[in-house]
């Protein structure tokens, strides 16, 4: 029976299988390619990091130290990287570049790809180096070519395809140049205040016990401010980096997936609408209200099986997709591989939620009584929901509870959420009512006929208003929250500034360069529009608490990174352009070695580490210990191209301590931008020089990116919304299609009835519309402030975009929807309704 | 008299996926303005199909049929819809009442959408002559199938039409309220001029008619005049 059913049904139950098999789709993609990437990160874990342990600093690690790893791990390797210009003779040009110098068998696990292959084993012998491949290509670089480095040639002998642990983006930024590590001193790079970084490379030949004398070591070295990392430490690095992206991707995932519900919720009660005839002559037939409804739910679980495996297959080919859409900002190399437990349990949730959602409907048909099938007039659109509806309602509430949980781990946020779902759900409802309420109380009785009738239809009997709002409201929640993010997401890391805008850096320049480094820049007719020293110093303590103290006592939240970070501050008298001062006072200069020193710090820094004004603060400068107190909050656009500082210290206080400085400039043309940086490279090799157009380039290519990524799921989701909004909309033909055929019979127009159904779709979308964007407004509002730190400020011009397309596509489908009834002879119409 | 309707060598077919069904063929008959006919025939002979074709509700396949001295064939769904509105009244079987208006306002539409002011009173007075003046507010399922069907004549004859079509007009009523309801057809049919088709099984409804019709297969296979 429930085939011979399903066969006469075929349009609603495609809709029913689209709706289902979307939301599945996004599930089953999304959690496969987590558990996908989770297995590589496992798996790769040792050439992520290329060694069993890494340990960092800004200084070497102290000799005694350094022999006692190396005793207890049997093979070691040194490398000493830092930013520096690089110089290719043959070609003329110059580019930032990151310089490794390395010594030893490293990397232990992996390989430095290079070509030709043995390229990464031969650059230690003497004064080689291996260059990025993209680098080479930009610069027209070959193989025998030289490349300077400080005051030393190199000869090239290997183009760079892969270190390991690195993305394609990282190399992009920041392209890698390899020389040996015994070749560096002649580079004559190194001066007090530069920026380098110390690494020091251990694998354990053979595997050691980490627990007795190494832990003691690995304290010590922690203690004496060095990194040490290793593989289980790396593997939740890499896991946390992507917890975001795969965060983002879960919530459109659940998205999809709950609109997909909300389709089901609607094409089931369109389906079974169609159904109350059939039920009741069943039942005059002398089948019991069970079996009735047996009959429907075998369809749907069988639909919904369907729906949900054919779902699973689109999940699947999603997830073969997206390794290739993230590749570049991942540091393992992906090769997709099926997950029978995301799939299997994407069926399994797809067929439940189909059976839930489609439960709400269906129980209602247990009411009909048999007397319809003669009287169907008299009893149809009986609208009241009933205690089994109340009780399927509150399955369906715990399933989503349930799901949210396994999908976000926190019970708290899951209630948190879920609870939200149904206020939402509610107010929306409200909403309907309101409109409907409100309509027939301000209907003008001057209005047009069809426009009345249109507009009367939201308040009249059996209208779906309440129903066709929240599915509405819910659907372009969803989809507006989506796209808000989407472009916060990308605003928050464009770039602000005007055609003005600096777009040369020239950094690591020491106090004795300064001048002469000026002087430069004016006579090749440039600005300087900025001169900032910068001093390096790290964070003892916290209002006297310091990083042990706060790491065992489990009261305090401060991060680990506000101690492990290194601090680059400045100093001076005034708030530059892109600052604001948003609490306390500013303190411009310390005139006497007793005054308080009276700091002024970012008020994100300050909002992250719950910083209050009067807090204190312990530095370490270089070894020397400056305590200072929090005199003033300041909020900083970091989007501006400027020097932008979390700490900025008063004039008379650090002048005299390891520094270095930045020039900021503007060069508008390529030729000049050329021929200066070769003039600084030359006579000061140990600057570097940023040249921003090129890395604002890439960082645009890397956001143009990340950016496909967000809206090619969030269209996704979307897409699931449109089917979502289709069911909703169809819900209402039954109610239209019967009306429309008798006015037409009375000689309405074709012009009279779109007037009709453009004005009350026209009211619903617009409604529905404004709800969800109000909606999608608070919950963008509430994500900022609560996941992604940024403050929402909604954009009218986009949120009326939105409502406008939201009550487009409603209009559209509700017009499409109705173009039959207008088409079709009202004769045909009236006999099949009979 | 001059004849309001006119058929002329009607055939409708329709297509059934490969096969074409013929419903009707070579019908030919007039009927003259204030003139009432009955239209008879077993189930299936195309009664309904052929009224609805005289009412301009479908297009017919082969011949012509001349409605107010306009010829149907040739107007557009709007224009048969305007031709409606203007002249022609519907009584369905089944009421066909819209169920989300209240009695008033499904009297009103035809004249809503003739755009006429001051309907309201004149659409009350209609319901007050079909003895359902206390019954305006009220919603189509609140009434009884009688009360229904008047309301459903109320309707018809709002827009003074020049011919009123009928299908079944009794056929879900029970003997007493059929003959109220047939009372208040031919009373109106008769007050207000207006020619009268009706499609119907019950023999006597069709002898109180000017004349009958019959249809077999498709075929009209009889024609007679009643003799008041």
């Amino acid at each position: 029976m429930a085939i011979r059913d399903g066969r006469r049904s075929k349009g609603k139950l495609l809709l029913f299988v689209m709706s289902i098999s979307l939301g599945i789709a996004a599930l089953v993609g999304i959690t496969s390619f987590r558990e996908n990437l989770l297995k590589e990160i496992d798996e790769q874990a040792k050439t992520l990091i290329g060694a069993d342990v890494s340990i960092q600093g800004s200084k070497p690690l102290p000799d005694s130290l350094m022999l006692a790893f190396y005793g207890l791990s049997g093979e070691m390797s040194r490398e000493t990287y830092f930013a520096s210009m690089v110089y290719f003779p043959r070609t003329d040009g110059t580019r930032l570049a990151q310089v490794r110098a390395l010594s030893g068998k490293y990397p232990y696990y992996g390989n430095i790809e290079t070509t030709p292959v043995d390229a990464a084993e031969r650059f230690q012998k003497g004064a080689f180096a291996l260059v990025d491949d993209k680098l080479m290509i930009q610069y027209g670089v070959e193989i025998g070519d030289d490349v300077k480095v400080g005051t030393q040639n190199f000869e090239v002998i290997g183009r760079l395809h892969k270190i390991p642990g690195q993305t394609d983006i990282g190399a992009s930024a920041a392209p890698v140049v390899y020389i040996s590590f015994n070749v560096l001193d002649q580079t004559q790079l190194f001066q007090k205040g530069s920026r380098v970084n110390y690494l020091n490379y251990f694998q354990f030949s053979p595997e050691i016990d980490t627990t007795g004398q190494w832990s003691q070591l690995v304290a010590e070295a922690d203690k004496k401010g060095f990194d040490v990392e290793d593989i289980e430490k790396r593997k939740t690095d890499t896991g946390s980096a992507f917890k975001d992206l795969s965060n983002f991707l879960e919530l459109v995932a659940f998205t999809a997936l709950l609109l997909g519900c909300i389709g089901v919720a609607s094409s089931m009660f369109v389906y079974t609408r169609d159904k109350v005839a059939t039920v009741a002559t069943l039942r005059c037939l002398g089948m019991k209200s069970g079996q009735a409804i047996s009959i429907f739910i075998y369809q749907v679980a069988f639909f919904g099986i369907i729906g949900s495996i054919l779902g699973a297959l689109m999940g699947v080919a999603l997830h073969l997709y997206l390794p290739e859409l993230v590749k570049d900002f991942i540091p393992v190399e992906l090769t997709p591989s099926i997950s029978w437990l995301s799939i299997l349990s994407g069926i399994g949730i797809g067929s439940v939620v189909s059976i839930l959602f489609a439960l709400i409907s269906l129980v209602s048909l247990r009411n009909i009584s048999p007397l319809q099938a003669i009287r169907s007039e008299s009893e149809s659109g009986n609208n009241k929901i009933d205690g089994i509806q109340i009780l399927v309602g509150g399955v369906i509430f715990l399933f989503v509870l349930l799901l949210i949980y396994l999908q976000i781990g926190s019970f708290k946020n899951a209630t948190f959420f879920a609870f939200g779902l149904v206020i939402t759900v509610v107010i929306l409802g409200l909403i309907g009512k309101g409109l409907a309420l409100t309509i027939k109380k301000l209907l003008p009785s001057t209005l047009p006929y069809a426009w009345r009738q249109g507009l009367s239809n939201l308040y009249r009997p059996h209208n779906q208003t309440s129903l066709l709002i929240t599915t509405l409201g819910l659907g372009t929640a969803f989809i507006a929250t989506l796209l808000f993010m989407q472009s916060l997401l990308v605003d928050r890391v464009s770039i602000a500034g005007a055609e003005d805008r600096p777009n040369t850096v020239l950094f690591d320049i020491q106090t004795p360069q300064k001048e002469a480094i000026r002087n430069l820049t004016l006579d090749y007719d440039l600005p300087v529009m900025q001169e900032v020293p910068i001093v390096t110093m790290r964070l003892l303590e916290i209002n006297g608490v310091s990083k042990n103290e706060a790491y065992n006592d489990t009261t305090i939240t401060t991060p680990d990174w506000a101690y492990n970070r290194e601090y680059r501050v400045t100093y001076r008298d005034s708030l530059i352009s892109s600052e604001t001062l948003s609490e306390g006072v500013w303190t411009s200069e310390i005139t006497s070695n007793a005054d308080s020193i009276f700091v002024s710090v970012s008020s994100g820094y300050a909002e992250n580490l719950e910083l209050k004004l009067g807090d204190e603060l312990l530095f370490n400068v270089q070894g020397a210990v400056l305590k200072t107190y929090i005199g003033s909050f300041r909020e900083v656009d970091w989007r501006r191209v400027q020097t932008n500082f979390l700490v900025v210290f008063p004039k008379g206080v650090l002048e005299n301590a390891p520094q270095f400085h930045v020039l900021i400039t503007r060069i508008n043309n390529n030729e000049t931008s050329a021929r200066f940086q070769q003039a600084v490279v030359r006579s000061f090799p140990n600057v570097s020089i940023i040249d921003l157009e090129l890395i604002l380039k890439t960082l645009e290519d890397i956001l143009a990116k990340i950016a496909f990524v967000i809206r090619f799921m969030a269209y996704f989701s979307i897409g699931t919304g449109i089917i979502m909004l289709i069911s909703s909309i169809i819900l209402s033909r039954f109610q239209r299609m019967r009306e429309n055929v008798l006015l037409r019979t009375m000689g309405a127009s074709s012009r009279t009835l779109w007037t009709i159904i453009f004005a009350e779709y026209f009211f619903l979308g617009l409604l529905g519309a404004l709800s969800g964007i109000v909606i999608a407004g608070i919950t963008t509002t509430l994500l900022g402030k609560f996941v992604f730190e940024f403050t929402f400020v909604p954009d009218l011009l986009q949120m009326l975009g939105v409502g406008a397309i939201i009550t487009s596509i409603t209009v559209i489908i509700g017009l499409l929807n109705s173009r039959d009834i207008i088409r079709q002879s009202p004769l045909e119409v009236l006999r099949n309704e009979s | 008299m001059s004849s309001i309707l006119q058929v002329n060598a009607l055939t409708k077919t329709f297509k059934s996926g490969q096969k074409k069904i013929t419903v009707l063929e070579n019908i030919n008959f007039s009927i003259d303005a204030g003139e009432s006919m009955a239209i008879v025939g077993p189930s299936g002979s195309g009664k309904t199909t052929l009224l609805g074709l005289c009412a301009g509700l479908d297009k017919v396949t082969e011949g012509q049929i001349t409605l107010d001295n306009v010829l149907l064939n040739a107007l557009s769904e709007d224009d048969l819809a305007q031709l409606r509105n203007q002249s022609v009244g519907f009584i369905f079987q089944n009421f066909q009442l819209i169920p989300t208006l209240t009695a008033l306002e499904n009297v009103m539409v035809p004249l809503e959408l003739r755009g006429e002011k001051d309907i309201q009173n004149r659409s009350k007075e209609l319901l007050a002559r079909v003895g359902l003046a206390d019954r305006v507010n009220h919603y189509p399922n609140q009434l009884s199938g009688g009360e229904q069907q008047r309301v459903a004549i109320a309707r018809a004859f709002s827009n003074q039409p020049k011919i009123l079509f009928a299908d079944e007009p009794t056929g879900n009523l029970d003997e007493e309220t059929s003959q109220s309801i047939e009372a208040l057809l031919f009373g109106l049919n008769k007050e207000q001029g207006t020619t009268l088709v009706i499609v119907t099984h019950d023999n006597e409804l069709a002898n109180k008619t000017d004349k009958t019709i019959k249809l077999k297969g498709g075929r009209l296979v009889e024609s007679t005049v009643s003799v008041h």
